[in-house]
């Protein structure tokens, strides 16, 4: 049986310290298929693709290319042996052309001229339509894609990876894309389609593995599936709410007024007529996938942009903080109003990985006027160790020696210590282990019934399902209308994190935005 | 093939074994090149080494070289800590050399010289004054431009090179010093006391030595050097924290700039007595080394003045007692910087053999 599958993964487990990022994994690809992995951001799929391309090596398990094991120390042999991967950010020099490009990347026996002649056969065999005298700089981000799919099949590939290649192509250049996919599934290389869009998979691919937290939790065809049945397998089913104080309404602390931010280029970050409110005592929750505006959002409100002076300007719309406009206020200004960001990125912005716990809690406090009191911070950063459980051998511990969760802890109770009337936070558990995942979600339930308002910026359904009382959802620089958590269900959240509650207007405005960099 | 691949937790060994390894291997270095030329390396390694020490007089000179660079090297050390590379200390050496000599040429002619250590002090802060103020040309350049410091703090040195030749070339040139271009000698009472008989070295070397320790306690004990070592490590945090980017490079290049200043004016109001265009023998390049070599810590710093106030003595000597070229002190700083740079980077990184890719895939065929 073994025989008949082009790769077989069995039983591949990756550790990172103490996160499980694939547990015991079997992925089974037969030969021209196209076989789509599907799964939520922190499911496992990255890790499970540097595994087959040969940048990390698994902990467990075995890997098998067309009935022979196989170990690969590196990219090249993937390579060498017919593994192709097609990234979603592209490594290109912008000044040279596109056969120069593919040519550098090329072993030495490979000539320019060959290389050029090779890739108008392949544009011509594939209908990629990429000419190979071109300068990159020129290119457009769906032609740069084709140019990056071309150098990967160059070498007669067994078997080609894509990792989410739409997520930067229009509508049209996708259904070229799917075309090109079609024909080189019939020649007999096999397509791994890494995605989180689900009609995608379902009009593309023949054969789905369903990954939620390091584990497959299905292999199915997908053309048999409907929606509600892949997301179930993505998201699993939604958890109960964590308990919590009943909450009583009040008026918003923090309201946005449709504010916008056009980004400066196709792959940036933009707001669109972004309204929301945020009253005391309550969790708001923003769903989506990153890179849809959310870390923007959180950038302006923390106050962090606010030094941007470009950026500033292209601003419009206003933020409010008691009815007050503070668009223009810093982060230090901010915070002495009580608002206080936990940013996503643990190691080099919200702690310096370098200093001590005691040192990076003068990241966070405001007391010092011209002289650093030494012992005011190792016995604030002592009592945050104390009162949050945090695993560390002492204050003077480096931030870098501690595990991702309970450096995370520690950054929260850093930012409660401070007592902040708004909290806002981008993926509070993102790689932290089970329990601590459930004493920060604690914390925040416990904040939020002291009276506080909190934003919650999450990639993990569940996590928004557990303490959010309103949830948003954010999608190309929109934002939803709130929903209540009552009233949510994973596939109505699923969907909108597709963008399907766009008017129509503002969906055609998002596909222009990306149809605007495709030739 | 060799491959570099980055360790889990820097190495604390190589922390330490690193500027000891690089000193170590430039003389290895020094020896070989010097035998190549003919010369007796054991001599000339001891030219460089002992010499310099060999009697009270020796070490004042060594401490008299080591002021300009404990000053310039802490000031630098201070920017690159910061992530502000000020590459034009030299000309900021180079202003507070004409700042303070213009003011000692002026109190000369107009005979005011008395008290002299009332003017020395006042002209000693003038010429930290024009060299912060140089400094600040590159400070508010970038700040309003974005321009890039490296080049516009080292374009300027150039352009205090030129400056300097044209006023000891033209207006400031002494009539009664039969054309040559420097200004007239200094008074007497306009020079900075001596710490002995007999002895070049002056006051100056303890200012530095005060000033080493106002830099430890300006960066480690009080909030501004906290935000400037957070902006220096990691800048993500030192926004996040709300610390100005701006506040920091005002200081970092103004503090720089005025004790690049304050070791020029020392220059001229102490050995040389007048100003001429050979007023800097580049301590403001050699400065970048020690500050390296001190790996940016202000102590260090005044260690490693010594050492490479050591070896700058200890070229002068060769040359003049072996006849080994000029050019050799320089040649030797710069396999020193070398030779720091490359074990610093074993810090991050360890040294392994990987197999050619082809030779391992013919295992798995």
């Amino acid at each position: 049986m073994t025989n008949a599958l082009r790769l077989s993964l069995k039983a591949i487990s990756k550790s990172y310290g103490n996160l499980r990022a694939n547990d015991k994994i079997d992925l089974d690809i037969k030969p021209g298929s196209i076989h789509a992995v599907l799964g939520e951001n922190g499911a496992g799929k990255s890790t499970l693709m540097k595994l087959i391309f040969g940048l990390l090596q698994p902990d467990e398990g075995r890997i098998f290319l067309d009935g022979t094991e196989v170990r690969w120390q590196s990219p090249e042999h993937a390579r060498a042996a017919g593994i192709a991967m097609v990234f979603q950010h592209f490594a290109l020099f912008e000044s040279l052309s596109v056969a120069e490009n593919v040519w550098l990347g090329m072993d030495k026996s490979w000539s320019l001229a060959a290389v050029a002649e090779a890739l108008k056969e392949l544009t011509q065999h594939y209908g990629l339509s990429v000419d190979p005298n071109a300068f990159v700089h020129r290119l457009s981000v769906g032609e740069r894609q084709r140019v990056e799919i071309a150098r990967g099949l160059l070498a007669r590939p067994r078997v080609m990876i894509l990792d989410e290649p739409t997520s930067v192509l229009s509508p049209q250049a996708a259904q070229a894309l799917f075309a090109m996919i079609r024909t080189l599934a019939k020649e007999g290389c096999s397509v791994i389609y890494i995605s989180h869009k689900l009609h995608e998979i379902r009009e593309l691919c023949d054969d789905c593995t369903v990954l939620r937290h390091g584990k497959v939790t299905g292999q199915v065809d997908p053309r048999q599936c409907n929606d509600e049945q892949l997301s179930a397998l993505m998201i699993g089913s939604a958890p109960a709410p964590l308990l919590r104080a009943p909450r009583a309404l009040s008026s918003p602390i923090v309201r946005l007024d449709a504010v916008s931010v056009p980004a400066l280029d196709e792959a940036g970050e933009r707001l669109n007529t972004v309204s929301l409110d945020l009253a005391p005592g309550e969790v708001l929750g923003i769903a989506g996938v990153s890179g849809n505006g959310q870390g923007l959002l959180l950038d302006l409100l923390s106050g962090e942009l606010t030094s941007d002076a470009a950026l500033m300007r292209r601003m419009k719309g206003h933020i409010f903080f008691e009815n007050r406009a503070i668009e223009s206020l810093g982060v230090r200004m901010r915070r002495r109003l009580g608002i206080m960001a936990v940013p996503a990125e643990r190691l080099g912005r919200a702690t310096v990985p370098e200093l001590s716990l005691a040192d990076n809690m003068f990241l966070a406090e405001s007391k010092h006027a011209w002289r650093l009191d030494h012992q005011s911070l190792y016995r604030s950063a002592h009592d945050v160790v104390d009162a949050f459980a945090v695993k560390a051998s002492s204050p003077k511990a480096l931030a870098s020696d501690l595990s991702g969760g309970n450096l995370q802890k520690f950054i929260m109770g850093r930012a409660l210590a401070l007592r902040p009337k708004v909290l806002l936070v981008s993926q509070p558990t993102w790689g932290v282990d089970v329990g601590a995942s459930a004493q920060i979600r604690q914390q925040l339930l416990a904040l939020r019934d002291s009276g506080a308002a909190i934003l919650v910026i999450s990639e993990e359904l569940d996590e928004l399902f557990q303490i959010a009382d309103r949830i948003h959802v954010m999608y190309a620089g929109y934002l939803s209308a709130p929903v209540k958590r009552a009233d949510a269900t994973v596939e109505l959240i699923g969907q909108w994190m597709g963008g399907s509650w766009l008017s129509h207007e503002h969906a055609a405005q998002a596909e222009s935005a990306t149809l605007q960099y495709e030739g | 093939m060799i491959v570099l691949e980055k360790r889990q937790h820097p190495s604390l060994w190589m922390g330490y074994l690193s500027p000891l390894l690089s000193i170590a291997l430039t003389f290895v270095v020094a020896a070989m090149v010097v035998s190549a030329m003919g010369k007796d390396p054991l001599r000339v390694l001891s030219l460089f080494t002992l010499e310099p020490l060999n009697g009270k007089r020796a070490i004042g000179e060594v401490m008299l070289k080591a002021t300009p660079l404990i000053l310039c090297s802490l000031g630098l050390a201070f920017c690159f800590r910061s992530n502000v590379w000020n590459i034009g200390a030299e000309g900021q050496f180079l202003l507070g050399a004409i700042g303070a000599g213009g003011m000692a040429m002026w109190l000369t002619e107009t005979g005011l010289t008395e008290p002299g250590w009332l003017w020395v002090t006042q002209a000693l802060l003038l010429g930290a004054l024009a060299g912060a103020a140089w400094a600040a040309i590159t400070a508010w350049l970038r700040d309003r431009a974005h321009a890039n410091e490296i080049l516009v703090s080292l374009m300027l040195v150039y352009v205090a090179n030129l400056l300097l030749s044209y006023l000891v070339f033209g207006p400031w040139k002494d009539p009664k010093g039969w054309n040559f271009p420097q200004t007239l000698r200094f008074a007497d009472s306009l020079s900075i006391g001596r710490l002995g008989a007999g002895m070049r070295v002056h006051w100056g070397f303890v200012v530095a030595l005060i000033s080493a320790g106002a830099m430890v306690w300006l960066m480690y004990f009080t909030a501004l050097g906290a935000r400037l070592r957070v902006g220096g490590l990691a800048p993500g945090a030192a926004r996040f924290a709300g610390f100005s980017s701006r506040e920091s490079l005002w200081t970092v290049l103004l503090c720089s700039g005025a004790f690049a200043g304050l070791a020029g004016a020392m220059e001229v109001l102490g050995p040389m007595g007048q100003l001429t265009p050979h007023v800097s023998t580049g301590y403001g390049f050699t400065a970048i080394i020690v500050a390296f070599v001190a790996r940016l810590h202000p102590l260090a710093c005044v260690l490693a003045s010594f050492l490479l106030s050591i070896m700058m003595i200890g070229g002068e000597l060769a040359q003049s007692r072996v006849g080994l070229p000029a050019s050799v002190s320089s040649m030797f700083q710069g396999v020193l910087l070398m030779m720091l740079l490359t074990f610093d980077s074993l810090i991050q990184y360890r040294i392994k053999w990987r197999g050619r890719p082809s030779k391992e895939l013919a295992k798995h065929a």
